[in-house]
């Protein structure tokens, strides 16, 4: 989010201010927290958007036969599956509380210098806990 | 400059509506779904089957994933313009971004009419 309102106006405030330095390199930026919750956001949005066709499949699998159904069972046992659920769920997690956190900043709840930032760590150390759950009930 | 061709309804306050009411909807079918496996450890398939015989589960999940397509395009959309953009590509950038977004929507689309065969065995 503080990309997506940050590019434009600052290329905008850089053409008319032409004189003063402006630095938009956002890699030499020191980012605060709630620009990494905001950067894993999109980033665990991508992974979901990827992770649709395998649930997909899971889904197709799961309902075309019994015999299917076991044989997906079966290969969710093995070590690599089990890590691909394990991964699409932590990404579904996080996308759901940081998603939460955004609609409640919609609505002016922990958007402010200090609440945003303790918004930011809520959201990690939530998600940190739920992704340890998952991952205990993946395996 | 990126243009507004491509967002998802044309305006940004749409989209932003858009966003948010998918969101719901996913959130609610993700914790409907999630929850329904936590409690069925031992779950067969005669119970699984049966519970996508419903018609209300069907019409939901179906309903997840057409949110799927508006949420998830919004999102590409944005990411796409703000990363793969002249600032990145130069001024050819749309040629990076336009291809990429059209695979995209075609994979949402595809899902959709993937989930539908799915549910209905069409």
């Amino acid at each position: 989010m503080l990309i997506l309102l940050c590019t434009p106006p600052c290329h905008g405030v850089n053409r008319v201010n032409s004189k003063r330095p402006v630095n938009l390199d956002i890699t030499t930026i020191k980012l605060p927290l709630p620009a990494y919750t905001s950067i894993l956001h999109r980033i665990s949005g991508v992974v979901l958007f990827i992770a649709l066709g395998f649930l997909l499949y899971g889904l197709e699998q799961s309902l075309a036969s019994r015999e299917s159904f076991d044989a997906l069972k079966s290969l969710l046992t093995s070590p690599l599956a089990k890590f691909i659920t394990w991964a699409i769920l932590s990404a579904l997690i996080y996308h759901f509380i940081a998603g939460v956190k955004h609609l409640l900043m919609d609505v002016d709840v922990g958007d402010g210098k200090e609440s945003g930032t303790l918004g930011a760590i809520v959201t990690l150390v939530l998600s940190i806990s739920l992704i340890s759950l998952a991952g205990f009930w993946v395996w | 400059m990126v243009t507004n061709v491509t967002n998802f309804s044309r305006s940004g306050l749409y989209d932003w509506v858009l966003q948010r009411l998918t969101a719901v909807v996913l959130g609610a079918y993700s914790v409907f779904l999630l929850g329904y496996l936590v409690m069925n450890p031992s779950l067969q398939f005669d119970q699984w089957a049966q519970l996508f015989e419903e018609t209300w589960v069907r019409i939901f999940t179906l309903l997840a994933l057409i949110s799927i397509l508006a949420h998830a395009w919004v999102g590409i959309w944005t990411i796409t313009t703000d990363y793969l953009n002249e600032h990145t590509f130069g001024s050819k950038s749309v040629l990076v971004r336009f291809p990429l977004q059209i695979l995209c929507f075609a994979a949402l689309i595809s899902y959709v009419i993937w989930g539908v065969q799915i549910l209905w065995g069409l």
